[in-house]
């Protein structure tokens, strides 16, 4: 047997074109002909528009034409709510091109598309739009309150949605319990700056009837379906293809974005292939953000810190509208409780339109905002008590004996029950409690103190949620000529690593190199039936999937080859390319086998000539096709999880503060992780420490701004700080392996895992750093310099 | 993000811009382009005409000649910081040059280019300032020298003529047996300085401060001398009180207002303290030895 390839850390398939220049963006797809599409958008958080004159535009030398919402035929329509739930009524979605009155500055007004884009840009500049700005509340707070300007006038005090769960029995918690802890703590906006902006390029084949479209999704069949619903085609008339994508994060998993249908209908109209490439300030303005919560936690506690009830009401902000549903707040609310027993729980949000760029998941959705609100709380209740924080954890923390937890009541953003599945949450907290040096820390910030310096131990927890269904593929063939394995699946990569570790799946089972299975994802023409790329659900979905389907083509290679081989089954195996007997010299390459296995075989090359000299790959009497046999070594099969499948972690860092410049250095930091089996631990340790700097990122910089009026004020890398290298701190990963009980691989998604618990660790530190400098509770990020300045020098 | 329309021209000789200049008054001049192609692709700056300083003889020099650092028009950022004759003429520049964003910007950025982009927080025009250097700009009629008090007249504003091109920076050469120091904090390496301090200090073989200059930028419209804080130190014997009292005389040079990076509270209380390590180094450094 070859060594398994299952766990083992291969390198990469990816990285060598990566590395080299030789990816395929959209933007790097030969298109001749290829004509450019600009957007006008809206320069006001709130307006009526009151008229637009395009005829300047139009007559500009290089443009082909100018769409406003009047000329765009079947995409003047409100864009589809993509997850319809009870608690909304009359959700607000976008239109491709504004219609009456824009509810964001950035939002798309008009397109133009011209010879290049740069006269399609200068074209933009000369459409002319009257707007009456109305009034407009960006405070989440002040907008819920009666007589606040209104995003939406079918909206009262801007509440797109209001949800209450509920677990166990509240009120019963509340009256045993004999402390109280209560805080209001606060995440704000970010966005997940992918390296590649989104990009969408289009051509419409008038011989064949075909639309190709060239998208940056994470979602392609997911756009495939919508298209050609809305554009009225067949579905097999529409070919939707991911290409390489450089960084996703949840923000290319929406869809429609305007331009996602404008430049297809622009390509069929035209007669000419047409392509929009967002730029950096585009991004910033025109696609999805996420995190901005305001949480008010209480938790019900005995004495000995015994957490017997949790309370929660939070503000969630939802943008401008609220295409994607509630998915984010209502992840916060089903993670609230975190790792926790805690067997009453009460949550309840209220989703708030704000005149702003839309809220979609990002990294994370959700659950960072409640891992801050549950571990701060956690580490007030320990203040309150006079506990050790890790003591007042471990009080609460659900053990082995009792998984699966179920929070019955709590529906996950699947729609189905709360149900955590496995995991070592104990022995996790005391490997980061003897890995961060708990018990030698308090000597050392007295020491610290003694010259000036404030240092501090923060830890926080969480769990995760991950694998959502409802399903994904996989499809699976040998290939007859060189043997290689061709792999399928329906969702997307971009840049996760998929052809590697769905590589090491089918490698294992098919006795053939990793290098040797080549994926396809994300194009609907190679593969069609399926979701999309969220919710940390790759490994756990579609890698299921191609383990079932690689299980069938490997019992398919095992029986034609024990026929050529005239062998017992049982007596073959699969290593190094070929069939063997096992124990003998005897074996027949998987090329070979494929082409025995279709009755209808070309002597042109090697393995033809090798399978005859085999006996016959299927024994049977008849046509050459016995009843329900197919040609070749190929199969499709599909995995559709019961439930989520729950990940953790626990991070313990050592912050300092310097009290001069009020700036926070991670002095050590430890992220104790469990994703059940890990596929491969390099590409675990890549998403987790890609998770890591976007959290540190989001717990130290990272902040959308915008004035009164609603105007974004650091829509740049300039000033909205995402943390280079040189701000990243070294980790210290370490992992557990609870095997999920729930799927046939025992994996757990891992994609969100690092961000998630970086904000509540970092405050956690920052806080008990500053503890003997006033006491401030650190309980909203970011921290920035300003927040800690005001913090020591209390005016 | 693409620019608008603009003309081209790549003059050979500095006659030749000024000419440029003259006839064109909607043209810019184009060095290193680490800011002003960033702002043309965001239509922040729209020039008619780039006249571009590659083929112009000569600008690439660096002379240290008669106490006097010279440093022409094309002198890459780089090339300043990594030249020994320049380090051994004044070692503040190279401190400072660390801190100008990354090396890959260093690499074509120049630093007369910086000095015309004239940034309240950059590193380039606090350096003219501190060092009490001058720009030599040639126009239409001549040649004059532009202190650089004179220099900067607000963010992103200076003095220079819309005709007039600058040739050259000059920077003294530092006083012998000077300590020097430069502090800076940006929330990313690399990035504008939220707040940032350079002080020269000369002692007497008592400690006591003969001479100081301490500057500051990111804290103000345009880089500042701290005369408060000069005043407030010069003729004491250094020691970490009278350090700290001159320190917190910084404050009241702060006039940039709340900005989303920092509060005007914040900026005051960060650059006291980056002028107490500023002038507890540079004092170090003249003293041969640690400051009581």
């Amino acid at each position: 047997m070859s060594t398994r390839m299952f766990g083992a850390p291969v390198k990469r398939n990816a990285d060598s074109k990566f590395l080299k220049g030789e990816g395929a963006f959209v933007d790097d797809i030969p298109l001749p002909g290829v004509k450019h599409a600009a957007f006008v958008r809206s320069p006001f958080a709130r307006a009526h528009i009151k008229s637009i004159d395009t005829s300047a535009a139009a007559a500009h030398p290089g443009v082909l034409a100018v769409y406003t919402c009047d000329n765009i035929g079947p995409l003047d329509i409100e864009m589809p709510l993509l997850i319809p739930h009870e608690s909304m009524t009359d959700a607000r979605t976008q239109r491709p091109l504004a219609r009456n009155d824009v509810y964001y500055v950035g939002q798309t007004v008009a397109m133009v598309v011209a010879v290049d884009r740069y006269v399609a840009e200068d074209a933009a500049l000369l459409i002319e739009v009257d707007y009456e700005p109305l009034d407009v509340e960006l405070d989440l707070e002040a907008a819920v309150r009666d007589g606040a300007p209104l995003v939406h006038a079918t909206h009262p005090n801007n509440v797109a949605a209001d949800f209450n769960q509920i677990c166990g029995d509240p009120s019963a918690g509340y009256a045993e319990a004999e402390h109280v802890t209560r805080i209001q703590i606060q995440v704000d906006r970010s966005t997940s700056a992918a390296m590649e902006c989104r990009a969408v390029a289009a051509r419409f084949d008038p011989i064949t009837g075909e639309l190709i479209v060239w998208d940056t999704t994470q979602a392609p069949i997911s756009v495939r379906g919508g298209l050609a619903s809305i554009l009225q085609l067949d579905e097999d008339k529409v070919r939707v293809v991911a290409p390489d994508v450089g960084g996703g994060f949840g923000q290319k998993v929406l869809l429609f974005y305007p331009d996602e249908l404008l430049v297809p209908y622009a390509a069929m109209q035209l007669g000419s292939p047409v392509k929009y490439i967002e730029d950096r300030r585009e991004n910033f303005i025109g696609s999805s953000q996420e995190r901005t919560q305001i949480h008010m936690i209480q938790l019900h506690a005995k004495k000995n810190g015994e957490v017997v009830a949790l309370k929660d009401f939070f503000l969630h902000d939802t943008g401008a509208f609220i295409p994607y549903g509630i998915a984010v707040a209502q992840v916060a609310s089903t993670s609230i409780a975190g790792p926790y027993r805690i067997p009453n729980i009460e949550v309840r949000f209220q989703a708030v339109y704000t005149p702003t760029v839309p809220v979609t998941p990002y990294r994370g959705c959700g659950r960072p905002q409640s891992c801050f609100a549950i571990e701060r709380a956690m580490d007030q209740l320990a203040e309150d008590l006079g506990l050790d924080r890790f003591e007042v954890r471990r009080r609460n923390l659900i053990t082995e004996n009792q998984f699966p937890y179920v929070r019955e009541g709590l529906l996950f953003a699947d729609g189905l029950r709360v149900s955590l599945d496995s995991g070592q949450y104990h022995k996790a907290l005391d490997m980061v409690h003897d890995s961060i040096g708990a018990d030698d820390f308090p000597a050392q910030q007295e020491a610290a103190r003694a010259e000036g310096k404030y240092l501090g131990l923060g830890l926080a927890y969480y769990v995760e949620g991950t694998g959502l269904g409802p399903y994904e593929g996989g499809h699976i063939k040998i290939h007859p000529i060189t043997g290689k394995v061709y792999v399928n699946t329906g969702l997307s990569g971009q840049g996760q690593g998929h052809e590697t570790v769905f590589a090491q799946i089918v490698a294992d089972q098919l006795g053939v190199a990793v290098e040797d299975v080549i994926l396809t994802e994300g194009d609907t023409g190679a593969y069609d039936w399926g979701v999309a790329t969220f919710a940390s659900r790759a490994a756990v979905v579609s890698g299921n999937a191609i383990y079932k389907t690689a299980r069938i083509v490997r019992g398919q290679t095992i029986t034609a080859a024990a026929n050529m081989l005239e062998a017992d089954p049982e007596q073959i195996e699969l290593r190094d390319g070929a069939a063997w007997i096992i124990g003998g010299n005897r074996n027949v390459p998987l090329a070979a086998v494929a082409t025995a296995t279709n009755p209808l075989r070309y002597a042109f090359n090697d393995a033809a000539q090798a399978a005859t000299q085999f006996a016959p790959a299927s024994r049977h009497d008849g046509p050459p096709l016995d009843e329900g046999q197919h040609p070749g070594l190929e199969a499709t099969d599909y995995y559709s999880p019961e439930c989520a499948t729950w990940a953790y972690g626990v991070h313990g860092a050592i912050v300092e503060v310097d009290p001069d410049t009020c700036s926070v250095k991670i002095r050590k930091y430890v992220c104790i992780h469990d994703c059940g089996n890990m596929i491969n631990p390099v590409i675990v340790d890549g998403q987790v420490m890609g998770g890591l700097a976007q959290g540190f990122g989001g717990a130290l910089m990272e902040r959308i701004e915008y004035d009164a009026d609603g105007n974004p004020t650091n829509a740049n890398f300039v000033d909205f700080l995402i943390p280079y290298a040189t701000e990243i701190p070294d980790v210290d990963i370490q992992h557990l392996e609870t095997p999920s009980p729930l799927n046939p691989l025992g994996v757990k998604g891992v994609g969100e895992a690092g961000c998630i618990a970086v904000g509540a660790t970092v405050a956690s530190g920052v806080a008990d750093a500053l503890s003997s400098l006033g006491g401030h509770k650190f309980h909203h990020t970011p921290i920035t310099p300003s927040m800690i300045f005001d913090a020591i020098n209390p005016s | 993000m693409k620019p608008s329309l603009f003309d081209y021209c790549s003059p050979t000789s500095v006659g030749e811009v000024v000419a440029a200049l003259v006839a064109d008054p909607g043209a810019m001049i184009l060095a290193g382009g680490q800011s002003l192609v960033p702002a043309m692709n965001l239509r922040l700056a729209s020039p008619t005409r780039l006249i571009d300083l590659k083929n112009v003889a000569d600008l690439a020099d660096i002379q240290v000649d008669n106490g006097v650092i010279k440093i022409g028009a094309m002198v890459r950022h780089r090339d300043l910081e990594l030249n020994d004759e320049v380090y051994a003429a004044n070692p503040l520049i190279r401190k400072m040059m660390r801190f100008v964003a990354h090396v890959p910007i260093r690499n074509c950025g120049t630093v007369v280019g910086s000095l015309c982009h004239a940034d309240a927080a950059a590193e380039m025009p606090l350096l003219l300032v501190l060092t009490g250097g001058t720009v030599t700009a040639v126009g239409p009629d001549g040649s004059r020298d532009i202190a650089a008090k004179d220099f900067f007249q607000f963010h992103m504003t200076t003095s220079r003529a819309p005709d007039e091109m600058i040739v050259r920076a000059n920077i003294p050469v530092l006083a012998d047996g000077a300590g020097y120091a430069f502090h800076e904090f940006a929330r990313r390496q690399g990035d504008y300085a939220i707040a940032a301090a350079g002080a020269t200090v000369s002692l007497d073989g008592d400690n006591r401060v003969t001479r100081a200059r301490v500057g500051a930028c990111g804290v103000a419209s345009t880089p500042v001398l701290l005369e408060a804080v000069e005043q407030a130190i010069t003729g004491a014997q250094l020691s970490q009180s009278t350090i700290a009292d001159a320190a917190e005389k910084a404050k009241d040079a702060v006039t940039a207002p709340d900005d989303m990076h920092a509060s005007t509270g914040y900026r005051k209380h960060l650059l006291a303290g980056l002028v107490r390590r500023v002038l507890g180094e540079a004092g170090q450094r003249a003293a041969g030895g640690a400051i009581k």
